[in-house]
């Protein structure tokens, strides 16, 4: 039992090590990318921050679309059936609110940092 | 007397609601019809037997909808159409209160129009926010329902004396809100109304219910109050919804609110579920929760008769 333990704890270690070893290296490569949810009529989580540069994929797992509108106008999506995926990417500092247009009480706030 | 400044009936209003009514108390002895004394509770029968014309209004056919709630909404909006087909009296004219389709597309469009058109029927559509979400954000549907429309799809008609008004709450909505009918289309329904005596029966017909059945949920309309503040001096108010996908209603002085069931799934009552998304019932329930609305209009009483009918009673 204890041997299994240290022997799972071992190779989790390693996973996590490699893990850091492959995104250290990988990032320069692959701007950074953050996914939310949309699941019962609610953005999860409605609140979020980021660095600049970020990429912010919205996938609808609801049975009903929702859409992803900036208040701004900054972004767009069109209807998101069940499982579509919209993303947008952060380039710019600031905090921006979003909602979804079929469903206006769903509101979403993007904190971007530089 | 304060509440009655709050209802906003004043003495020429009440004196003219009671003139109507009259009338339509002598309208029913001459009938010789039983007249029922519950505002909701009249009988098919009798209300068929009486009236000047009946209508249906059928809506949220969903189509194009996959989800477990109902796989097959063609299916159920056939059925409902097949029951519309099977009345012993024909209506008039059928209502859509709108999203026709779940996603817009073009062929979801045609899908519904190919079973719609099996009742024979004249019918008249307002837009539900499913019904907008093409790429022009509604242009698919005025092109193919809003010929004789204006704005985002709202018009006006009269049948045997009733004006009928369809009206858009699913455009342009603000974040944080409800449906909203917007400046331009209040300005349009008071220019509507302006030339109508209080005696003509109203309609009103709108895809999210134009009383605020849920506010967490957003089943309401913003600037609803604005709207039935220019119908208050008409002695007979019907407002016809969808949206909620289910049975309810409410009588408000000479106001009667009433949504209709869906023919493509239903959604929970508010406060039951944590979001209104589509209610996953057992098979065999399925058509028990799905149905169609019929109106019947008699000359002269109020309100309207109104009578909805589960998919499954035959």
């Amino acid at each position: 039992m204890s041997l299994f333990h240290d022997g799972l704890r071992a190779f989790a270690a390693g996973t996590a090590a490699a893990c850091v070893l492959y995104s250290a290296i990988a990032a320069p490569m692959a701007p950074a990318e953050t996914h939310l949810s949309i699941d019962n009529f609610v953005f999860k989580p409605d609140a979020i921050t980021v660095r600049a540069g970020t990429t912010v994929v919205w996938e609808n797992d609801d049975d009903i679309p929702h859409t992803v509108v900036a208040l701004d106008g900054a972004f767009r999506s069109q209807a998101l059936d069940t499982e579509d995926k919209f993303s947008f990417t952060f380039a710019q500092a600031g905090t921006f609110e979003y909602f979804c247009s079929l469903h206006p009480r769903m509101k979403g706030q993007v904190v971007v940092t530089p | 007397m304060t509440q009655e400044k709050d209802d906003g009936i004043d003495r020429r209003g009440a004196l003219e609601c009671m003139i109507w009514a009259g009338t339509g108390v002598l309208w029913t002895l001459v009938g010789g019809v039983p007249r029922s004394s519950s505002l909701l509770g009249i009988s098919e029968a009798n209300a068929q037997a009486a009236s000047g014309f009946s209508f249906l209004q059928i809506s949220d056919s969903h189509i194009g909808f996959k989800a477990p709630a109902n796989p097959n909404p063609v299916a159920t909006l056939d059925e409902a159409i097949g029951k519309i087909s099977a009345l012993p009296q024909k209506p008039a004219f059928m209502l859509h209160t709108g999203d026709i389709t779940h996603l817009s597309k073009p062929e979801e469009f045609d899908n519904a129009d190919q079973a719609i058109v099996k009742a024979k029927l004249d019918t008249f559509y307002v837009p539900g926010e499913h019904d907008i979400i093409d790429e022009g954000q509604g242009k698919a549907y005025l092109e193919r329902y809003g010929k004789r429309a204006q704005g985002a799809g709202w018009h006006s008609f009269d049948h045997g004396g009733v004006h009928f008004v369809g009206l858009v709450n699913v455009a342009n909505l603000k974040a944080g809100g409800m449906g909203t009918l917007g400046d331009e289309q209040l300005a349009w329904l008071a220019d509507d109304l302006k030339g109508k005596s209080a005696s003509t029966p109203i309609v009103l017909f709108a895809h999210i219910p134009l009383w605020t059945v849920s506010a967490d949920w957003g089943w309401g309309t913003e600037d609803s109050a604005q709207a039935l503040g220019l119908v208050k001096r008409f002695g007979s108010v019907t407002v016809l919804n969808g949206h909620i996908h289910q049975l309810m209603q409410k009588v408000e002085g000479t106001v009667t609110f009433h949504t209709a069931r869906s023919t493509a799934f239903p959604q929970p009552a508010p406060g039951t579920a944590k979001s209104p998304g589509p209610l996953k019932v057992p098979d065999d329930q399925l058509r028990h929760v799905l149905g169609i609305t019929s109106v019947a209009v008699k000359q002269g009483t109020q309100p309207l008769a109104i009578t909805d009918s589960e998919l499954a009673k035959t």
